[in-house]
């Protein structure tokens, strides 16, 4: 070995430990906030358990519980029918959207953040805004129904139409997908249109032969994160309505919620967790294994 | 030339006609917040109020101790901007600039979390904070930020690996230690993903519901978000104060999102795209 290779392995391994100790907070975050909590999270699951008391292993007592628990499979049903409906209307509107601020036209800016702003606010403020315009006397909902002769609707109020509403509320902050498709659009590299143009694509064969397959990529994390999401709805919940009517909102998080910090079953509640963690996987798997399908990344032309 | 003014027409009826959907809510939430109680039951509604009731604002906030709860929050967003900025420029460092025997199995397993719905780890997490006797103070919703989230070491991790890699080697050939290179030269470089990042961060501790509703038991440590609903819960709705309420509890968030729009859209368009 020469001096020059001793010198850079040693080189090496200077920076494999300083990899190592940069990374040092994450590796701890990790272990502390993540591989901990899974695994014990997993184990509370197999127990009854109120915090205040040692848990009692009872088995797979909690998952066999949960299939007999009409709750459980109300909020698994609200969660799933919000999920099949509001992350796809959301990944057209957004889609569409995001096209019309693709085109250069005056103003465009100030459009932009019309758009996006709604997504940004969110929380407590904005799910009370929502209740006082879901109102069904006076809120701003029936008002422009009324302006347009259509008849009012008892929105929240109602469990045939809350759940509804609430699709109807996430609608106002699809901003968020929108302006990552929006970078994506910007990206699609000019001169494939241009050759598309000279080729003697016409508008609708652009956008369906370069700018859609250009855009699949961002259409899938849209589309994962989407889901991840949907199945994820709490605030709204707890703040607008506390799963109500009839628990016609009980969505799966704030029924989970509800079982540990409530009625302090954490066994229970944890079981819940894991399941709504299968349930993400097993879908996000799903779109996985779709994307090859319908995914088209520029790398692959290599291969 | 005349062409052209008919496609930007027929681009602006759409972009105009969304737009007034988009900003309406926004409008509602005003003119509520100014009206006098006998205008907001009316049908049909009073669009804007006459005469409009500042005194609406003041009022809402005595009603909940604003400015405490001001304080409160500010001071859990800036702890949380300063923790996941720093931790996660750290490890992004070392995940984009370093070769390390782990490195892309960490980096994997990183972006894996993003799968793990918060509710798996809530429990436990909750176990362990009240293990430490954290309940009941803002702690657990800082000390997290400390070690880093995903996202953000996705986001910084993607920026420094466009950044060259001559820079780091010119510098090692100086005599610059990794920190040094680190802190010197890549930090400010990246200046726009590090305000993208914060920003970020930033909005996401100021609109957490479920982390206060979780850890915070004492109304002297509320923050804003669940100050409100607490107000709610307690004295049931009185719209125009309620209004009032949110457009300050949302304002700062509008004021920030004006003035950092740039930072903020190329942020979003960086994570979309490398994704």
């Amino acid at each position: 070995m020469n001096g020059n290779s001793i010198f850079k392995s040693r080189m090496a391994r200077r920076e494999a430990l300083e990899g190592l100790l940069f990374a040092g907070p994450l590796l701890l975050g990790l272990l502390i906030f993540t591989l901990f909590p899974v695994l014990d999270s997993l184990y509370i699951s197999f127990t009854k358990y109120n915090i205040f008391t040692p848990p009692e292993f009872i088995g797979l007592q909690n998952y066999r519980n949960l299939v007999n628990d009409s709750l459980f499979w109300q909020s698994l049903r609200i969660t799933t029918i919000y999920s099949v409906i509001s992350v796809p209307l959301q990944l057209v509107a957004g889609f569409a959207v995001a096209l019309l601020m693709n085109q250069k036209v005056r103003g465009i800016t100030i459009f932009r953040t019309i758009y996006y702003l709604p997504s940004v606010v969110s929380g407590v403020a904005v799910s009370l805004l929502w209740v006082w315009i879901f109102n069904p006397d006076y809120g701003l909902a029936n008002v422009m129904l009324r302006a347009a002769y259509l008849p009012t609707q008892k929105w929240l109020t109602d469990p045939r139409t809350a759940l509804g509403s609430f699709i109807f509320m996430s609608l106002w902050g699809i901003g968020g997908g929108m302006i990552i498709y929006l970078a994506g659009l910007q990206g699609v590299p000019q001169h494939l249109y241009e050759s598309a143009s000279m080729d003697g694509a016409n508008i609708y064969q652009k956008f369906r032969h370069v700018t859609l397959p250009m855009m699949t990529p961002v259409i899938f994390y849209n589309l994962v994160m989407g889901i991840i999401g949907s199945f994820q709805v709490f605030t709204q919940a707890f703040v607008m309505t506390s799963g109500g009517p009839a628990n016609a909102t009980l969505f799966y998080v704030l029924y989970l919620f509800r079982q540990a910090f409530n009625y302090f079953r954490m066994g229970y509640a944890s079981a819940m967790a894991w399941v709504l963690f299968a349930i993400i996987l097993a879908l996000t798997l799903l779109v996985l294994k779709s994307s090859s399908a319908w995914v088209y990344y520029e790398g692959e032309r290599k291969r | 030339m005349k062409r052209k003014h008919t496609t930007e027409l027929l681009t602006h009826i759409p972009l105009i006609a969304l737009g007034v959907c988009f900003a309406l809510p926004f409008f509602w939430l005003i003119s509520t917040s100014l009206k006098p109680d006998a205008q907001i039951f009316r049908i049909p509604p009073v669009w804007i109020p006459h005469p409009m009731r500042w005194s609406n604002y003041p009022r809402a906030m005595r009603y909940i101790p604003f400015a405490l709860y001001t304080w409160n929050t500010l001071r859990i967003c800036l702890f949380c901007v300063i923790g996941t900025t720093l931790s996660c420029s750290l490890v992004a460092y070392s995940l984009a600039r370093l070769k390390w025997r782990w490195r892309n199995w960490i980096f994997y397993s990183l972006l894996a979390t993003m799968l793990l719905p918060g509710q798996v780890t809530m429990i436990p997490t909750f176990i362990i904070f009240k293990w430490l006797g954290w309940i009941g103070t803002p702690l657990p919703l800082i000390i997290p930020s400390f070690f880093g989230n995903a996202f953000s070491i996705f986001l910084l991790r993607q920026f420094f690996m466009t950044l060259p890699q001559e820079l780091s080697d010119a510098a090692r050939m100086d005599g610059c230690s990794d920190w040094g290179i680190y802190w010197r030269i890549l930090m400010p470089l990246s200046k726009p993903a590090l305000a993208t990042v914060g920003l970020f961060t930033f909005i996401g501790s100021w609109n957490d519901f479920l982390g206060p509703l979780l850890y915070l038991n004492d109304e002297r440590t509320y923050t804003l978000s669940l100050g409100l609903q607490m107000f709610v819960g307690q004295h049931g709705a009185e719209w125009a104060m309620l209004m009032a309420a949110s457009t300050v509890m949302t304002l700062p968030i509008v004021i920030l999102f004006f003035f950092t729009q740039k930072t903020f859209i190329q942020g979003i368009a960086m994570t979309g795209m490398k994704g």
